[in-house]
């Protein structure tokens, strides 16, 4: 069975490539944590994307499981992030990521 | 040239277009919708490529789960006007200029990377049915999926102490 | 023997079980194990006695299993034993248990229980594996673990100064025997091409001429790291400060056993000697200097634990002088029995000195007969070993020692048996002379208050059981252990030959011609002691004696001071040494400016620099 597409490889790595650099825009410009994890989430689907492509041009399973354990590690890092969110908002009242610099050299 | 050619491309375009409108939003609330249409435009994407189990993973737990769980975050906050106000001042310009210039340097080295690529092949959309995926998973990557239930633990855990009061009322002594 | 391996094995059990505890156990726990462990490897070394006797063979190994190999240098963790190890073995573990047994009564009341018997399991442990390592790499690691355990020893009640300062010194001196050692393992490797020492030994008769320099040096090395272990002249002055430690201590590690390691490592090393006239001689002379400055030494010591002290000093000078004058069994067999009496003396003056509050001056006792009939007893039979009174054991070894000086055929024969017969004189004499002050006259101190609980009362049986067996011992010791011992080295006869010679006669009437000058001298009212003494040749004389020959006086101005000096001085501050470790703070400050200057605490400053750290990566990849 075929979904009868035949695109490039190179397409869908450009795609992530653009999806992953607007997640790193992201998180380098927003001051806002949710946004920042935001951003992250769209860099971890740019890398499951890249993994799934791959797997799918030797129409292996491998990419699709490496994708599973980057669904993972993305739902550990949600779940502890936003705990971490919410301390930070109850400690700062702001979301500001700037006024998390006390631990400096 | 079928449907399903053109199909990848206007989902690709979407997933772009959202995700960039999702990191540029002032509304946590509107740059969630946003983020939840990338994540079903890649899920298509998902399909397109002979990944079904993964479409459908992305879309569950993705779209369903985890960007569920940002929205309860921000109505807990309660981010309101007060923030998209704060939002238009931290967002200046200004600070728009070396991030980008980063990106597009990445941008062409990533590119240079992947065109330099010999043998470029093609997609066939070969379906990958999940049935495959869970025997391998449950044979070569066994150990892979025992370290995630641990990661995962360790999540609940450190998620469990993070949520709790007592932080708070440490910081007031 | 494949159960061989369990004897050093179940002392370093107990050592482990008392260390990973830290003396949480109780102390009757503690007794079982630290004593216990050491008296299953006695019952096991009875039974490897056993199936020696009675089997054909001439040694036993246990199977072996590779230490390192660093090129062509390859050594065996092998267990060896034979007639001469069993002999050492069975000393170590035989007199190492009743003493552990003694000591749990003799300790009971002090801190550091478990620490006590801890160390002194790990000190068994290296003790056997000294004289059962077949390969000279493992008897020096036994060697330099029986010197840690002497110095964690006798700095055993470390909350006193002196002791530590004791424990140092003893630990120094011993170490200067040590490189001794190490460097003619060195040489012995470049000479033979391997550590163990069956080949060693085979190399010697085979390839070795008599007038090889080599085998000299290495002999002599060898000598110098007995003698450092052994406490004979000149390394001699750790030995007396070393009475520091808890009696049992001195009574196993500085009476018995590790003392008698330089004994042993001579020979062990028989067929290298033997074929050096010079190291012979050496070892001799060594042995019987050693022999005559500590028994004039101790004539003059007010101290009980350092009469013994140097007392042992002297009897090891014996096994060495018999050593050098090829006496070899005679020296082991003197030894064995030494083990035995001079063991017994310790447990015995310790149990006076506990009596006695700590109290270790002789002329503050006196008169004690009475009180402590069982440590008096046990005393004196000690004491008639040790002046080697006919029928006690040291009567059967000193003789052969003297017979066989007597009948060698060396060239200073004759004054070798002369001074070794003074010395016995000596010997006698400060015998009797601690006695005399301890247990005969009028007691001199008021501090005759004795404990009710003390340690020779009947119903303290751990403590009297010792005693009966070690002074079974040291009566009965002689004979039984003569037939084993008499001929280790295959050089029997000379005690076949015993019978009314004048020389035998002379050497058997010595003891007593000292025991009735020192009665006449110590005990009786015939001679004014007081007017020997307070003329300014007898106080010089005492005094000098008293010291110890000099010996620390002269080790202090010539080493110890100029050290001092140099380290003391503004010589040896800033120099080029300094410089190269001030630079290394230098860098490591400097760099941990620079790295804590990327250390802003802002996250997106973090995001930053690692995207551009990725940028960097790439970059390398692409264009590399």
């Amino acid at each position: 069975m075929t979904t009868a597409l035949s695109i490039p490889l190179e397409h869908v790595f450009f795609l992530a490539i653009i999806l992953f650099l607007i997640g790193a825009f992201g998180v380098l410009i927003r001051r806002n944590i949710i946004f920042m994890l935001l951003s992250l989430e769209i860099m971890m689907n740019a890398c499951g994307l890249a993994f799934v492509a791959a797997g799918a041009r030797w129409a292996e399973p491998d990419g699709q499981i490496m994708f599973m354990f980057i669904l993972a590690l993305a739902a550990a890092e949600v779940a502890v992030a936003l705990g971490l969110v919410v301390q930070f908002a109850r400690r700062f009242e702001t979301l500001d990521i700037d006024r998390a610099e006390e631990l400096n050299g | 040239m079928n449907l399903s050619f053109f199909l990848f491309y206007i989902s690709a375009a979407v997933a772009i277009t959202t995700a960039i409108m999702a990191v540029t939003r002032k509304n946590a609330s509107h740059a969630l919708i946003y983020l939840v249409v990338t994540l079903l435009s890649i899920a298509v994407i998902f399909f397109l490529l002979g990944a079904p189990f993964a479409a459908a993973l992305e879309i569950v737990i993705y779209a369903g789960a985890i960007v569920v769980l940002f929205l309860f975050v921000v109505m807990m906050l309660n981010l309101g006007r007060s923030s998209v106000a704060r939002e238009s001042q931290w967002l200046r310009p200004g600070m728009w200029v070396l991030p980008a210039i980063l990106s597009g340097v990445l941008f062409i080295v990533f590119g240079y990377t992947v065109l330099q690529t010999e043998n470029s092949a093609m997609i066939e959309g070969q379906v990958v049915p999940p049935k495959e995926v869970g025997t391998v998973l449950f044979h070569e990557y066994l150990l892979g999926v025992e370290l995630a239930g641990v990661l995962l633990l360790a999540a609940l855990v450190g998620a469990f102490h993070l949520g709790r009061r007592y932080l708070e009322e440490r910081r007031e002594n | 023997m494949h159960l061989l391996w369990a004897i050093p094995a179940l002392p370093l059990a107990g050592f482990l079980i008392l260390f990973l505890t830290e003396g949480r156990l109780p102390r009757a726990m503690v007794s079982n194990i630290g004593a216990g462990s050491v008296g299953l490897a006695a019952l096991l070394t009875g039974y490897v006695a056993w199936q020696f006797i009675s089997s054909d063979s001439t040694s036993f190994t246990s199977s072996s299993w590779t230490w390192m190999i660093v090129g062509e240098f390859n050594v065996s963790f092998r267990l060896w034993v034979d007639a001469l190890s069993l002999v050492m073995v069975s000393v170590i573990t035989g007199v190492g248990f009743l003493i552990h047994w003694y000591a749990t009564g003799y300790m009971s009341e002090e801190e550091g229980y478990s620490r006590f018997f801890c160390y002194m399991n790990l000190f068994v442990f290296a003790m056997l594996i000294l004289v059962m390592g077949d390969n000279l790499l493992l008897l020096f690691l036994g060697w330099e673990g029986v010197g840690l355990c002497s110095y964690l020893l006798i700095g055993f009640f470390h909350k006193v100064p002196e002791f530590g300062y004791a424990a140092r010194k003893a630990f120094v001196v011993t170490r200067v025997g040590d490189t001794f050692l190490i460097i003619a393992l060195f040489l012995l490797f470049r000479e033979v091409g391997s550590l163990e020492i069956q080949e060693g030994l085979v190399y010697a008769r085979e390839n070795m001429s008599d007038a090889s320099t080599i085998n000299t040096i290495i002999c002599l090395l060898l000598l110098g790291g007995a003698v450092g272990k052994s406490a004979q002249v000149p390394l001699q002055t750790w030995l007396p400060d070393a009475m520091a430690g808890p009696t049992p201590v001195s009574a196993l590690i500085h009476a018995a056993t590790m003392v008698t390691a330089g004994v042993y490592l001579i020979a062990r090393m028989q067929d290298f000697f033997m074929l050096s006239q010079t190291a012979m001689l050496c070892v001799a002379a060594v042995g019987l200097i050693t022999l005559l400055i500590a028994s004039f030494t101790a004539l003059v010591q007010s101290d009980i634990k350092r009469v013994l002290a140097f007392s042992t000093m002297s009897q090891i000078g014996y096994m060495f002088f018999a050593l050098g004058v090829g006496a070899w069994s005679a020296g082991l067999f003197h030894l064995m029995t030494h083990a035995f009496f001079k063991a017994l003396l310790f447990l015995a003056s310790g149990s006076v000195i506990l009596a006695m509050h700590h109290e270790q001056n002789m002329f503050k006792m006196g008169g004690l007969w009475k009180k402590l009939p069982i440590p008096f007893i046990a005393m004196l039979v000690g004491s008639a070993a040790l002046v080697a009174l006919p029928l006690t054991s040291g009567f059967f070894s000193k003789d052969a020692i003297l017979l066989k000086a007597w009948k060698s055929d060396s060239d200073f024969a004759t004054l070798f048996w002369t001074v070794a017969v003074i010395a016995a004189f000596l010997t006698s004499l400060y015998t009797v002379r601690m006695m005399v002050l301890t247990f005969f006259g009028k007691p001199r101190s008021e501090m005759h208050e004795l404990k009710k609980e003390s340690l020779w009362h009947p119903s303290r049986i751990r403590t009297v059981v010792p005693f009966g067996l070690l002074a079974v011992l040291s009566i009965a010791g002689g004979w039984m252990g003569f037939e084993f011992t008499s001929d280790l080295f295959g050089d029997k006869g000379v005690h076949a030959e015993f019978h009314f010679d004048p020389i035998a006669l002379l050497t058997l009437g010595v003891p007593f011609a000292g025991v009735v000058v020192g009665y006449f001298l110590f005990a009786s009212d015939l001679i004014d002691r007081r007017r020997l003494i307070k003329n300014k040749m007898g106080e010089l004389l005492s005094k000098f004696w008293g010291s110890g020959w000099g010996f620390d006086w002269v080790y202090d101005t010539l080493i110890v001071k100029p050290f001092r000096f140099i380290a003391q001085t503004r010589l040896n501050r800033n120099d080029v040494v300094d410089l190269f470790f001030n630079l290394i703070k230098f860098l490591a400050n400097l760099f941990h400016h620079i790295l804590s200057m990327f250390q802003t605490g802002h996250v997106r400053w973090y995001a930053f620099t690692m995207v551009g750290g990725l940028l960097l990566v790439f970059l390398a990849v692409v264009w590399i």
